[in-house]
Order: structure tokens, then C-alpha cells, then sequence
């Protein structure tokens, strides 16, 4: 059955205007669309925050939970029924401050869900304060003389915790944003796309450099598995190597040709080159970074009870009794 | 040689952490039931990791009590006290009655031994005050290693049967069938026969020693059993019964069982037990902490499984949070604390009944949750039964309070027979509700319909803020909050829970004994003993707390004087006193960490009488 936008739209989103929220709602719509599961078999869970409304404007199950939570809920929900999709939302305090530790280990056990973080670097529900993805030095109301500690950065957190698929967009750029959530429905694991938005009041052109067409022209790439890291306005950037590591240079001077432009690889097992693609700062690497294949928690459950099941011979509560010592009183 | 004829023997079996008393207490504890005996058992270990081999606080005990009629505790005193080494010895007497027998195995009192557990002379009999006359001494550790001369064992293994010598002798003593004991053993080592024979071989030497050597010696006590109740037996700890009550729970509901937990003593056993059974289809997920214990649950509930959270105390105040996200999302779950003393870490291995009240108001808002307790390792079962039936009917979660005492100790448990329990129905939605339902339309009960996703038609978003009451939509309309918070308290509130049933002199006692929970046990004997004196006793023990039986007020207010009895600071008698105009208990409180002693019950109940 196909489906289109509306099937997956609800209500009228709250958000103050301009915000990215707006976005990429409006992508997850027609990714889910695309995507094709129906809205009664797709759950989307989020914890607190503004993005975390987000559920309220979708016409599948789901629930808008508690702060910081909303890993370990979406995880309990995907194991005790791994035929629903589950979507899990959350922004950057919500899933890596309070719900750090949810974060890693769904990352690490492989749970099969799709988690969004809607990145904007503030606390925009408390009214301004700083995240743990706020750069240091950053000014807000509760560090009014500038913060004294050092972000998270997303893919840093995903690949310490052994995750297997990273994947970064702008959320005003919907056909981006669209293509990496079907890769991460597509991707059998835990799958952590990062989405980078504005918050308009309180951290107004965080993402500046990246959020309008020109700006992702000039200071982007997009990265497509198999293809040469090219980028610029005409491609006349490229991505190379430099000894250990990698960096961004104009073809045609300092002697670099297209011939040494790496070729991105999303599928390789170790993350080293990902790791450095997703921490670059010029140019902001966006797409899909990191998709590798790995077993799923979810299904590593069900295959386990299944083969007990083979092996053992008591397959009901009567049955289980009877696999005590037993003696009887007459 | 005297044989003593008696209603009911508690016996003690102690030694080092690594001397297997609780496999031996467990064997003899079977041994016993098998014959009809009524059983009841505690392990007391030491909270130390490992503490060093013959140190005083390295001493773990198990308590076996066995009677001919029904027994409700596991004693407080033992009749027979095996202690494997000098410390044992050392801490384990002030268990013992004044003439009671002690076994020792005297290869364990060497002057090391004897500094170690802080003896000052080598007279270890005399500075402890015992006679003599009571003590089957024996070299135990020097025939057990012969006895296994000939089996090619190394000296580490045959050490491990030790236990079994002192197991002989407690089954001389006590006249019992070995055959019983050796099935015990070829069951339980049937990939290692080798290992049971030779624990067969030493049982054996330990009883032909008691006869042999001891028979002018010591009392031979005979148990006979009265009042059979024909069946089929096992004997079952408390977190066993929790365990199968979730999975017989499960089964009757035609639901998967989930269940997200965090190791915590002394609940962690519900999870290694439930994590064994996934023929049975049971999920259980060790989560990165208690927190996600309990979310995960939340979210298998949201799917539509039978969920479940174990923790004890601490992890209760972690899971709080989720359970209220539960509570307003009218979701069912039940949350398991298998109460230990605290507060913060506290006791770990230790059992109280301090988290009552936490049970009962822990969480922001008025979240109203039901709050039910066992009375017993076997009522375990019960319980864990009519929490999940409970959740489940009626769209909440529900807390299921146990303590480190039941949880740990065993009993007799009569094979219970599903097709007796009651159905388990939870309100699924109705088909015919597709296209005018939203998720807080209630049915007759008050209890919201359940949209399990994968449904077609009933997609729906729960979530922890207040929901409009005709749309699900969220609102903070004043009036409408006011009436979704009534709404809640009024849907548990109507909860049909059993009446308070009252034992004993239940028309004309002068007292009545009020507890709840675990220590239902202790005071039953203590009822039975004041009894036996001639006075005149009542025992209304509650299992169900939240709601209060519909009988409550009328019970507590029938009699001249009711004391409120409880492992706590009065936590039970408040809530009462809250519930029930005017009612004002007397109280007996006592926070040790250990089971109540029922003489000491005895005396202060009698102490209430008199006055």
C-alpha cells in the first residue's frame, strides 16, 4: 500500500516559527511516506523537550515521554516487539545529557531503532540554557561568563559506544534530511541521525554556515558511499589524506589532483576516517557516514529463544514445574 | 539412646561462605518435606564480598525449620547447631536454644582456626559457656578425607564434601531415609556422577558415624507429620515464586512476559531465574541501570507485553520516575521491591519493611498506584499472580512488595494448577470503538482501553503530560486536570481486593495483631503461642494495601486493643491511621535487619494485654 504525507500528519505543530522542529517534521512525514510501514505498525517515541512534541503531530503510535528516557522506553518497546519501526526522538539535552546513558547503550547493544537528535545546542523548553553541545565559552542565562566545559560531539559518542550507523543533515534542507532517515530505516541496528537545526530565539544561526542552500554549498560535502569526496560550489574541493590524517584542499593547487581525492566509505568496519569525516568543521560533513551491518540486539533475543526453545523441553508453566524435584505427600 | 518426640526442630547449619551449609540445609529441608514434614527455611549470609576463610564476618548460616504440623517461620532459636569451623561457632551460638545439640567438626579448631575467630584460650567450649555433654565433636575434615582416600579426587574437591558429612550426621540424628538424599544428589549432579557418589559415600559415613559412635550421646529427635495435605511438592524460595508467578501470570493472559531489571540484591535472583525460562517464550533484558529497568518495561508495556521491573529499595526511588510516567499514561507494570534495609545502601543482604510508604507516596503528583505484599515465599506466587492480573485489568502499575526474608527463604509449595486460577482479561479496546475512540475512553470499571500498536485504526500517542479527557489531546485546562487526577485515584480506589481476613479468636480477642507482608510468619506463632497460654489473640494480616480492603475499619475497630506490628518505625500504622478515622494502634517496631523473634513478640504482646 502506498501512502502519502498526510496519512503520517497530525495536529498543528506549536513550535515558534522558524524553528527547525518545523523542518524536519515535515521530512520525517514524507520519509515515512516513502518509506512505506504503515502508520499502525510504526511507533515514534520521544523523551522532553521542544522536539520532543514531535510525536503529538504524528498519526502513528508513539508516546512524548519523560526527559531523557526515551532510549530505554523505544528500547523496551522494539525488543518486546521487534515487527513495529520504531522511531526515537529526542534533542541534544534530552538525549545526551540527561539520557546520555540510554544513548550509549542503545548504540552498543544494536537495538533496531531509528534515533533522531535534533541538534541546536540549547536547552529552548527551560528558556536558554546551554547543552552538552554547546561550544565551550558559550553564553546563555545559566552561564552568563560563558560555559567552562567542552561539548559532546554526537558521532564521537555513537562510535565510542560502538555504533554502527551515523548519519548528519541540516533540517532545512528536506531532500538531505529525507535520504538519510530512509537509510537509517534501511539500516538493520541502532541508527543515529543527527539533525542540525536553529533554535530562533535562543541560539539564533547556531548552524548558520550549513542552514541555507549557498551556505551548504560552500561550506558541505555530501557524502555518498562509493563516491570521491568532492565539494564546493563547482566540486572544486576534495577530501585527502595527510599523513594520519585527513583535510579538505582545492584541487589544482599544492599539487593535488582529483586522483587523490579519497573515495567515501561508509560500509568499512573501522571508524578512524568516519570518525574524522563527521568531526571536520569545514567543510560539515553531511549524509550518511557510518552504515555498517552488525547483529541486532532485537533479533539476537528472538533467535535465542527460538533455539532454547529447540533445545529445551518444557514449553509451558505445567511443564516448568515438572523440572523441579517434586515429591509427593499421599 | 532417648528419642525425643517433637512437634517441630529448627536446625542451623553454618560455616565458612564456601562450605555449601545451603546446599546441606536445602537437602535436609527436602529430605524432611518429603516425608510430609512442614518445612520452612532462611539463609543468613554475610554482606562481604569474600570475606577471608574462618573470619567472623566470612560465617553464612541456613536455618531449617521442620514440623509435624504447619510451621510459619523458620525459628528463632535452633535445636541443632552444625558449625563447620570456630567462628562459626562463635557467632552462630547466641542461635541456639540452651540444650541444644552442637555439631562441630573439631579438625576446624586448630589454634590458627581459634585466633582467628578471636577465642582466647583453647578452651573454646568453656569461654562460650557450653557443655560439653552438648557437643558431637568429631574430626570431621580428617574422615571425610578418608573416607574419600580410595576416590581420586584432589584435596580441593574432597574439602567440598564436607557438607555432606555434617548432613549424615543431622540425617542420624534425626532419623531420616538417605535414599532421598542420594536421588537429591544424582539429580542435581547427573553430568558429574562421579562428584554425587562421592557425596553419597560421605553422607553415608556421616550417618553410620552418628550411629556408631555417638548413639549413647546425643538425643534422636523424631518429627511426625500430622495434618497431610495430599499432593505434589517443591520446595521454593520466594524470588522463585515471584518468578513463576509473573510466568503463570503471563501464560493465563496470553501475553509475552518482559521484563527490565538491574542486578540489586536481594531481588537479582528474579532475574537469574526468569532469564533461564526463554523456552517459555520470557524476555528479560539487564539494563545499563535501574532507571532504564524500569523504562524499558514501560515501553514493552506500551507493546503489549506483561511487563515487569525487579528491584529492591534503592532502585525504587531510581524507577520512580517511569512508574509515574506509567501511572498517568495508564499503562500496566508491575514493580517489584524485594524490601532490604536501608536507607541508602543500608543492609543490603539484610530484610525490612521500610519501603512501604515510599511504595505508597514516592513519586511527584498525586499518582495514585496500588500497593500489594506477600506474606510468605510461597504466597510469592499469589502475589505475583494478582499484581500482574491486577495491572493488567486494570491499566496501571502495580507494586509488589517482598523482603530480603521471604525472598530468600523456602518453603513447601504445593504444584499449583493454572486451570484454577482466575482468567486474566485486560480491557483490549473494542473493535467497533474504530473511528470514535480515544485513548483515555474508559469502560464501566473506569479503566482505560488498551491500543496495543499494530493495530489498525487506533494509532494513538500517550505521553506524560495531562491529556485531555475526551480527545487525548494535551491540556492544561484547570478543570480538566482536576478531573483526570480524580479520575485516577477513583479508578484504583474501585480496585476489588479480598477482605481482610481475621484469625484466631476473630470474635472475642482482647488483642488483635495487625502486620503485613513477611512477617505474617512470626506473628502467627506469636497468635498461636499466646494462645496456647490462654489468652485470647486475633491476627489480621494485610497483603493488600493500596486500595485497603473494603473491611478494614470494621476489623480494626472491633477490638479493645490492636497493636500494629511491623519491621519499621510505623509505616503501616500510619497509613491505617490515615485510612481509618479515629483509629489510634499501639505499635511494636523493630528495624534489625533479621526476622522478628517470637518470644520477643510474645513478651510484648503480653506486656500490651496486661496493661
Amino acid at each position: 500500500m502506498a501512502y502519502t504525507n498526510n496519512d503520517f500528519k497530525k495536529g498543528q505543530p506549536r513550535w515558534c516559527p522558524g524553528c527547525g522542529d518545523h523542518f524536519f517534521l515535515a521530512s520525517l512525514h514524507k520519509a515515512m511516506a516513502e518509506i512505506g510501514v504503515a502508520p499502525s505498525q510504526t511507533a515514534v517515541i520521544s523523551g522532553i523537550g521542544c522536539s520532543s512534541r514531535l510525536p503529538h503531530y504524528m498519526a502513528t503510535y508513539g508516546m512524548n515521554t519523560i526527559h531523557g528516557r526515551a532510549a530505554a522506553i523505544a528500547t523496551g518497546c522494539k525488543v518486546a516487539n521487534p515487527n513495529l519501526t520504531v522511531w526515537q526522538v529526542s534533542g541534544d539535552g534530552d538525549g545526551l545529557a540527561i539520557g546520555g546513558n540510554h544513548f550509549i547503550h542503545a548504540n552498543r547493544r544494536n537495538i533496531n531503532l531509528n534515533m533522531i537528535l535534533l541538534n541546536n545546542r540549547i536547552y529552548g523548553l527551560t528558556k536558554g540554557q546551554y547543552s552538552p553541545t554547546s561550544p565551550r565559552g558559550f553564553v546563555s542565562k545559566s552561564s552568563p561568563y560563558g560555559t567552562v566545559e567542552d561539548p559532546f560531539r554526537p558521532a564521537e559518542l555513537c562510535f565510542g559506544a560502538r555504533g554502527h550507523f551515523f548519519a548528519r543533515a541540516v533540517a532545512t534542507d528536506a531532500p538531505g534530511t529525507v535520504e538519510i532517515l530512509k537509510a537509517a530505516y534501511n539500516h538493520k541496528g541502532a541508527s543515529v541521525c543527527e539533525i542540525l537545526q536553529n533554535c530562533v530565539i535562543f541560539n539564533n544561526g547556531t548552524h548558520d554556515a550549513v542552514y541555507s542552500k549557498e551556505g551548504r554549498a560552500k561550506n558541505a560535502i555530501y557524502l555518498k558511499h562509493g563516491e570521491k569526496m568532492l565539494f564546493g560550489e563547482n566540486n572544486e574541493y576534495g577530501i585527502v589524506q595527510e599523513g594520519f590524517n585527513i583535510k579538505a584542499v582545492k584541487l589544482g593547487e599544492e599539487g593535488y589532483t582529483e586522483a587523490d581525492v579519497l573515495v567515501h566509505d561508509a560500509k568499512c568496519e573501522d571508524n578512524t576516517l568516519q570518525l574524522k569525516l563527521a568531526e571536520m568543521e569545514w567543510p560539515v560533513a553531511l549524509g550518511v557516514i557510518r552504515d555498517v551491518e552488525a547483529p541486532t540486539y532485537d533479533e539476537c533475543v528472538w533467535s535465542q529463544i527460538e533455539e532454547v526453545k529447540a533445545a529445551k523441553k518444557y514449553h509451558n508453566f505445567a511443564e516448568l514445574l515438572e523440572t523441579n524435584d517434586i515429591w509427593e505427600v499421599k | 539412646m532417648e528419642i525425643k518426640e517433637k512437634e517441630s526442630v529448627v536446625v542451623r547449619f553454618s560455616g565458612d561462605s564456601g562450605d555449601g551449609m545451603q546446599l546441606a540445609g536445602n537437602i535436609f529441608s527436602t529430605v524432611s518435606a518429603t516425608v510430609g514434614n512442614s518445612i520452612s527455611t532462611f539463609p543468613d549470609y554475610p554482606a562481604d564480598i569474600r570475606a577471608p576463610q574462618g573470619s567472623l564476618t566470612g560465617v553464612s548460616g541456613f536455618q531449617v525449620h521442620i514440623g509435624a504440623e504447619q510451621v510459619y517461620t523458620p525459628g528463632d532459636l535452633c535445636d541443632v547447631l552444625v558449625a563447620m569451623n570456630a567462628a562459626a561457632l562463635k557467632t552462630q551460638y547466641r542461635y541456639a536454644k540452651p540444650d541444644a545439640a552442637i555439631i562441630i567438626d573439631t579438625d576446624s579448631f586448630g589454634p590458627k582456626d581459634l585466633e582467628k575467630a578471636q577465642f582466647q584460650t583453647e578452651d573454646y567450649l568453656g569461654e562460650m559457656g557450653i557443655d560439653a555433654d552438648r557437643v558431637i565433636a568429631c574430626p570431621l575434615t580428617t574422615m571425610v578425607k578418608d573416607c574419600l582416600a580410595d576416590s581420586g579426587m584432589d584435596a580441593k574437591s574432597v574439602s567440598k564434601c564436607r557438607n555432606m558429612f555434617a548432613l549424615g550426621l543431622v540425617c542420624w540424628l534425626f532419623d531420616r531415609d538417605l535414599n532421598v538424599a542420594f536421588n537429591f544428589l544424582r539429580e542435581k549432579f547427573a553430568k558429574k556422577p562421579e562428584i554425587a557418589e562421592a557425596n553419597i559415600k560421605v553422607i553415608q559415613a556421616g550417618y553410620d558415624y552418628g550411629h556408631n559412635t555417638h548413639s549413647s550421646v546425643a538425643n534422636v529427635y523424631r518429627v511426625e507429620t500430622k495434618n497431610k495435605v495430599p499432593g505434589r511438592y517443591m520446595d521454593i524460595t520466594g524470588n522463585k515464586a515471584t518468578a513463576y508467578g509473573f510466568i503463570a501470570a503471563a501464560e493465563k493472559a496470553g501475553l509475552k512476559l518482559y521484563l527490565g531489571s538491574y542486578p540489586i540484591t536481594p531481588a537479582t535472583d528474579v532475574l537469574h531465574e526468569l532469564s533461564k525460562h526463554k523456552s517459555l517464550g520470557v524476555i528479560t533484558v539487564q539494563c545499563e541501570d535501574e532507571i532504564a529497568g524500569c523504562a524499558s518495561a514501560v515501553g514493552a508495556s506500551f507493546a503489549g507485553a506483561l511487563a515487569v521491573t525487579s528491584t529492591s529499595g534503592p532502585g525504587i526511588c531510581l524507577k520512580s520516575e517511569a512508574m509515574n510516567l506509567a501511572v498517568i499514561m495508564e499503562l500496566p507494570l508491575v514493580v517489584l521491591d524485594v524490601q532490604r534495609g536501608g536507607p541508602a545502601t543500608g543492609l543490603p543482604t539484610k530484610s525490612e519493611q521500610t519501603d512501604l510508604l515510599q511504595a505508597l507516596f514516592g513519586r511527584n503528583g498525586e499518582s495514585p498506584m496500588p500497593v500489594v505484599a506477600a506474606a510468605s515465599p510461597t504466597d510469592c506466587f499469589e502475589m505475583a499472580f494478582a499484581a500482574s492480573k491486577m495491572a493488567l485489568e486494570h491499566m496501571t502499575p502495580v507494586i509488589l512488595m517482598t523482603d530480603a526474608f521471604v525472598a530468600n527463604g523456602s518453603a513447601a509449595f504445593k504444584l499449583p494448577n493454572l486451570s484454577e486460577y482466575p482468567a486474566i482479561n485486560p480491557p483490549y479496546v473494542p473493535e467497533d470503538l474504530k473511528g470514535s475512540w480515544t485513548p483515555y475512553m474508559r469502560n464501566a470499571e473506569g479503566v482505560r482501553y488498551w491500543a496495543v500498536p499494530g493495530r489498525e485504526g487506533f494509532e494513538h500517542i500517550l505521553g506524560g503530560l495531562e491529556k485531555d479527557d475526551k480527545t487525548g489531546a494535551i491540556s492544561t485546562n484547570p478543570e480538566n486536570h482536576d478531573l483526570m487526577t480524580r479520575k485516577r485515584q477513583a479508578k484504583i480506589a474501585a480496585i476489588p481486593v479480598p477482605d481482610l481476613e481475621v484469625l484466631g479468636d476473630k470474635d472475642d480477642a482482647e488483642l488483635l495483631i495487625v502486620g503485613f507482608g513477611g512477617t505474617y510468619g512470626h506473628l502467627h506463632a506469636a497468635m498461636d503461642e499466646l494462645r496456647a497460654q490462654g489468652k485470647k489473640v486475633a491476627l489480621a494480616h494485610f497483603r493488600y494495601i493500596n486500595p485497603l480492603p473494603k473491611n478494614t475499619a470494621e476489623v480494626l475497630k472491633k477490638y479493645p486493643k490492636v497493636v500494629v506490628a511491623e519491621q519499621n518505625m510505623g509505616q503501616l500504622a500510619g497509613w491505617l491511621r490515615m485510612k481509618v478515622d479515629g483509629f489510634v494502634p499501639q505499635q511494636f517496631n523493630e528495624v534489625k535487619g533479621q526476622p522478628f523473634k517470637v518470644a520477643e513478640l510474645v513478651e510484648a504482646f503480653n506486656q500490651i494485654i496486661k496493661k
